[in-house]
């Protein structure tokens, strides 16, 4: 009991220090967030009429993000954990990273889901026992069950690492390979489930396909592992953490894997509808061609369609897989072609045209794009904390000083240029 | 919907919101000073789920939430909860080829009904088609604003809840705050929705409706006559739909829901669908009834008719 409060006492100092660098950026996250509780409290003030969403659009920019956002959650442990548990060195070495990526997403789903809610004073009827969960009715009650689990899976499987990494001791295998096994069709399950939540909707055809789930499964390890590799690539390059090559191509690699599945699968489903012809084509046609004159979405999808086509060629080709320009451009790409087509691509066509045909064409306004964008940065400010603590300890510049109680920490910046990694590289080779 | 063998009381275990209630009676005690306002708001905040409620709880959040509504609208309201007539299951019946597209049931269902008025909720949205066309979707009209009803060519379609056996948006709820009823009606309580509006997404015909801001209801024009279950004024951020006018068909002797009463061409009917000498009954014995969206499988109880 003694050894955790001192650890999390530890983790406190250590957070708060940093280089100016980190300060900034710790600041603007914090500053755009608090922009985002304004927001948001205006909208609890005024009822979600501050939204654009209606009666025939009844979900939008906020269940969009938090879809996206499961899918991120899912892949990043999906894709290191088998390596962890086949011992592939160089992916080993950033499992926990890929936990530490699933448990900010998460939060961020959770957040997203809060905010979209009319009343979220109310939560507590979603707790089993004390409120009314209608399990295993609901899918969205099947949701909030495998999200939460999850979550706690993650920080069990983390925060054990780190703890006895911090301790200097070698974490149990026993206890961890089970959870880490676990893990993967938790994994699973909350993207399924998710999938599922839209899927058994027979008013609404364009979820009503048995497809759906696959290419939610898709398309998640597509920007799951694209975000994963910017992250890498960041963190290699600011902090003292190093990150092989090797990981980072092999990743990218599966993205490309990931994206001919992704776009595959979208084209079983453009097949299907054009060629039917039923009036199911209504909303995809919507998507992808606008519908009796309203086409809002119709610029982001191709502008989707073409970032994760090109990026797929950039990630098949091991030239451009290899060079670092076009990776982290092929990233980008697949981050906000998946980001659209998963987002609002998927949530709108749902509802547009609605259940008796009716034509309301759903833009977020100010308001939910500020308490959106309030939550991603809350969600990077978790990351940030998550990963300032996370590697120092895995650098071994964070662990328990010689008295057994109080903490050492070597790693004063975190954030630090280029330069100055120069130097520091430098010191320790003429040390050598 | 599943029954709800969990809500079944076990007399030894602590009740779980009693517990919760001590600890908000404690907080409350501590923060708000002791007025009845305050008192009220707790009250609502640890309020079970309506079927969870024993017959003096029930009695108590009525009398609670009529002196709340007449308090605020300055006049006498009741909030009844009239349970279902044993052995009665509605049946709604509608003649398109009567209807004449006058929208008439749709502004005396919002008097009735307590509706807010702006901005607008209608539970009744009537689609003007093509004759030629027939119940084509795609081609459906629903702001017609001609002089006069009906046009030549065109027929019309109201489309409210359509009370199903087998309904999408009741299993969807998370937390059980939507539900049918004995007598076929699907109700949701006002204070257990969280208003995530999943049950919108699985409706198929559009009939659930959301507060997305505080509705606005002049006291004038408020129905004082009102049911748990069914008009009375509702919160901000929950879904509300049609209930066949539980406050009036529930009663007895029960009054023919508002929509029904004032259609002037007498193309609603309304019945019990368990009574073979019932009108809707003889509708469906000898005339051509359309099922809306029959694929669904969603088993409506709202018919509707060619009669002529």
């Amino acid at each position: 009991m003694k050894n955790i409060w001192s650890f999390f006492m530890g983790t406190l100092v250590l957070v708060s220090k940093g280089s100016k660098a980190y300060y900034i950026w710790v600041g603007a996250l914090l500053t755009i967030a608090g922009f985002g509780v304004m927001g948001y409290l205006h909208q609890l003030n005024s009822g979600l009429a501050v939204t654009a969403m209606k009666d025939q659009v009844s979900w939008g920019f906020y269940i969009s993000n938090f879809t996206f956002l499961v899918g991120v959650a899912a892949a990043a442990v999906l894709l290191v954990i088998p390596a962890y548990i086949y011992h592939w060195k160089p992916i080993k070495e950033i499992a926990v990273l890929g936990e530490l990526l699933a448990i900010s997403a998460i939060c961020m789903c959770l957040m997203f889901v809060t905010v979209d809610i009319g009343r979220p004073d109310r939560f507590w009827h979603l707790i089993p026992k004390v409120g009314l969960l209608n399990f295993p009715q609901s899918l969205l009650a099947w949701d909030v069950v495998v999200l939460n689990l999850y979550l706690t899976l993650n920080l069990v499987i983390a925060v054990y690492i780190l703890y006895e990494t911090y301790y200097k001791r070698v974490p149990n295998k026993s206890f961890t390979t089970p959870l880490l096994l676990l893990s993967i069709p938790a994994a699973i399950a909350i993207h399924t489930v998710t999938a599922f939540l839209y899927n058994g909707l027979g008013a609404r055809p364009f979820w009503n396909a048995s497809i759906l789930a696959p290419r939610f499964l898709a398309s998640a390890f597509c920007a799951g592992p694209a975000f994963m590799i910017i992250l890498f690539l960041l963190i290699r390059k600011y902090t003292k953490f190093k990150i092989q090559d090797a990981a980072i191509h092999k990743v990218a690699e599966l993205i490309a894997y990931a994206m001919a599945v992704n776009l595959f699968l979208f084209g079983a489903e453009v097949f299907k509808e054009y060629y039917t012809g039923s009036v199911h084509l209504a909303p995809l046609k919507y998507l992808l061609q606008g519908l009796h004159g309203y086409s809002a979405l119709v610029p982001w999808i191709w502008t989707a369609l073409i970032f994760n086509m090109s990026a797929f060629l950039i990630f098949l080709i091991p030239e451009t897989r290899k060079n670092h320009v076009t990776l982290v451009l092929g990233c980008l790409m697949v981050f906000t072609g998946v980001y659209i087509e998963k987002g609002m691509g998927l949530v709108v066509p749902g509802f547009v045209p609605d259940v008796l045909h009716e034509i309301y064409e759903y833009t977020p306004t100010g308001i939910e794009i500020i308490i959106s964008m309030g939550i991603w940065a809350t969600g990077l400010f978790i990351l940030t904390m998550l990963l300032r603590v996370a590697i120092p300890i895995l650098n071994g510049d964070f662990h328990v000083a010689a008295d057994g109680v109080s903490s050492h920490i070597g790693d004063q910046m975190f954030f630090i240029g280029k330069r100055q990694k120069e130097r520091e590289k430098e010191k320790a080779e003429s040390l050598e | 919907m599943s029954d709800h063998s969990n809500c079944k009381k076990n007399p030894l275990a602590i009740d779980r919101r009693t517990a919760l209630k001590g600890l908000a009676t404690g907080v409350a005690a501590l923060a708000l000073p002791a007025s009845d306002a305050s008192a009220s708001v707790w009250e609502a905040f640890f309020q079970k789920h309506f079927r969870e409620l024993s017959k003096v709880e029930l009695k108590q959040v009525l009398a609670r939430l009529s002196k709340e509504y007449s308090e605020e609208y300055g006049k006498e309201v009741t909030v009844k909860a009239t349970p279902a007539i044993e052995g009665v299951k509605y049946g709604y019946g509608l003649d398109l080829s009567r209807c004449i597209g006058c929208r008439r049931c749709v502004y005396a269902c919002v008097s009735e009904n307590n509706q807010s008025r702006d901005p607008q909720i209608h539970w009744i949205r009537v689609m003007q088609l093509d004759k030629e066309k027939g119940v084509d979707l795609s081609r459906a009209e629903h702001y017609y604003n001609p002089k006069s009803v009906p046009e030549d060519g065109h027929f019309y379609m109201p489309v409210q809840c359509q009370q199903c056996e087998r309904p999408p948006c009741t299993k969807v709820c998370p937390v059980q705050a939507t539900w049918k009823e004995k007598d076929g009606i699907i109700v949701v309580d006002y204070n257990w929705c969280i208003g995530c509006r999943y049950c919108m997404a699985a409706c198929p015909y559009g009939a659930r409706h959301f507060n997305w801001g505080q509705a606005q209801l002049p006291a004038e024009e408020l129905n004082t006559d009102t049911h748990y279950l069914g008009n009375r004024p509702r919160p901000i951020g929950v879904v509300e739909k049609c209930t066949f006018c539980i406050q009036r068909t529930r009663e007895q002797p029960g009054r023919y829901p508002a929509c029904e009463e004032i259609c002037p061409v007498g193309a609603r009917k309304f019945g019990d669908l368990n009574d073979p000498n019932s009108e809707i009954r003889y509708l469906i014995e000898n005339k051509r009834v359309f099922i809306f969206k029959e694929d669904l499988n969603t088993q409506p109880k709202f018919l509707y008719f060619y009669a002529t």
